[in-house]
């Protein structure tokens, strides 16, 4: 029983990271980078956090329990720690520093594991559908925020 | 990442995974356990990093299906294939003699060929070349059953493939590929495989990724798969175009994930989930 629920766990995770965001602006707006922060939204407005909640939950989205747990989801099984808890991270952070960190994680660090949530060019061997998208749109990624936002 | 930030993470997978897996992961990445012969210095084989449940499987000839391949295997190795009229047996009559230690030291360097070669793609060579028969597919029941039985015959003995003189360029090319980014998550196998062994990826523990084993029986596929099934599912994880099982780049990275498992012992047919 257990191992038919692993089994369905592991087939999960191997299609998080299959299937594109369908939503997913195929235009990276331009944006400014300043003192390690994005501050200004990248649509102009602010998100919905509780669209953005579903966003980090969703697993062909941010997906972001893969690697993050937060307390906060504990109705959602399987959290990853690959990455530290974001539990409080909006206590740490800037809401300008947590934009640049989920558009593009490597800016900060370069060896990260974290995917860049908004870009589109530099990579390798992408597969034909996903080329010139981004893993989420500029709207998910202000509502992703908006969601992290609340986890102070 | 700090303890108290990953114990969160643990404790949070407990409610839903129940305690066999968490123990499974606990002890595979905060206890020092004596792993026995499935350790080698600080490699250890994915067995490590099963649940108890999945180990006993394996464990347990009776129980482990990858045994079954086993026997197909046994089969056809006395079994004609091809115009030649010959069967594996007819040049090796003494399988467990004369296949002992072979699959531990492919890939091999092929010196008419100018290129590494695979089991598979040796097996290939004699069933095309000596018994006039047709090529068969890496994950063709044919093929699994053959490689299954091959690998087991050496079951024990160390990972141990030769990575210099004329094997040297390939062992670098398959080295850089091990250490490429690649897709749109934008993820190395190192990243995974090297830096998070032990960590929980969603419902997932990560292993070294080591291929010891293989064909391994995937209880998520319900059959063994080939080490470049493997690696074409490892890359299209990441959302990264994918190379043909076979491929030039698949073997050479081959080559060098099975060096990264050197002195671990053969474990064909392993069982992962
Ligand atoms: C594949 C793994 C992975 C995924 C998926 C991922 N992250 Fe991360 N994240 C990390 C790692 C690892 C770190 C640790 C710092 C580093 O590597 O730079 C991190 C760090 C962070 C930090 C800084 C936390 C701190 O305490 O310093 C934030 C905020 C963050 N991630 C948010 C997110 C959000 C939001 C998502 C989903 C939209 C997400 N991450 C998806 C791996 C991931
Ligand atoms: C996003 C994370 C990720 C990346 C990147 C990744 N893998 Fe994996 N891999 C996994 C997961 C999850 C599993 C299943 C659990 C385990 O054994 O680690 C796995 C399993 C494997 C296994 C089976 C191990 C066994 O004991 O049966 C091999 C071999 C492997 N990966 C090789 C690779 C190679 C080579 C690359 C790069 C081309 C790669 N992986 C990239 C996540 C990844």
């Amino acid at each position: 029983m257990r191992k038919t629920k692993l089994a369905a766990g592991i087939i999960a995770v191997a299609s998080v990271m299959a299937v594109q965001s369908a939503f997913a602006d195929s235009h990276i707006k331009k944006y400014k980078i300043e003192d390690g922060a994005i501050k200004a939204s990248l649509t102009g407005k602010t998100g919905d956090a509780a669209k953005g909640k579903k966003v980090a939950i969703n697993r062909k989205k941010g997906n972001c329990l893969a690697c993050h747990a937060i307390s906060d989801l504990k109705d959602q099984p399987f959290h990853g720690n690959v990455g530290p808890s974001l539990d409080g991270v909006a206590s740490n952070y800037s809401e300008g520093e947590l934009r640049l960190r989920i558009v593009n994680a490597k800016t900060s660090n370069e060896d990260t594991i974290m995917p860049a949530f908004y870009k589109v060019d530099g990579y390798n061997r992408l597969i034909k559908k996903f080329k010139g998208k981004s893993v989420l749109s500029a709207q998910e990624v202000e509502d992703v925020l908006a969601y992290v936002m609340t986890l102070k | 990442m700090t303890n108290i930030k990953s114990k969160l993470g643990w404790k949070l997978a407990t409610a839903v995974l129940g305690a066999a897996v968490v123990a499974g992961s606990f002890a595979a990445s905060a206890v020092a356990k004596d792993w026995g012969k499935f350790q080698v210095e600080d490699r250890r084989s994915g067995y490590t990093y099963m649940t108890d449940e999945t180990r006993d499987v394996q464990n347990d000839d009776f129980e482990n299906p990858g045994m079954l391949w086993v026997e197909n295997g046994q089969s056809l190795w006395s079994t004609k294939m091809g115009s030649a009229g010959k069967s594996c047996a007819s040049c090796h009559a003494d399988a467990d003699k004369d296949m002992k230690g072979v699959a531990p030291s492919y890939p091999k360097y092929n010196a008419k060929m100018g290129k590494m070669e695979t089991l598979e793609q040796r097996i290939n060579r004699d069933i095309v070349e000596k018994m006039g028969g047709k090529a068969l597919k890496f994950d063709s029941k044919e093929m699994l059953s053959l490689m299954t039985y091959v690998g087991k015959i050496s079951s024990g003995m160390p990972v141990n493939v030769k990575v210099d003189g004329p094997a040297a360029p390939f062992f670098a090319k398959g080295k850089a590929f091990y250490y490429q980014r690649r897709g749109q998550l934008d993820m190395s196998c190192a990243n995974c495989h090297e830096d998070n062994p032990g960590k929980l990826i969603r419902a997932n523990t990560l292993s070294e990724g080591q291929i010891n084993g293989f064909p391994t029986y995937r209880l998520k596929w319900q059959k063994p798969g080939s080490v470049h099934r493997r690696f074409k599912g490892c890359n299209k994880n990441v959302r990264a175009k994918p190379f043909k099982r076979g491929s030039d780049e698949y073997v050479n990275l081959e080559l060098y994930v099975k060096w990264r498992g050197r002195g671990l012992p053969t474990e064909t047919p392993s069982v992962r989930n």
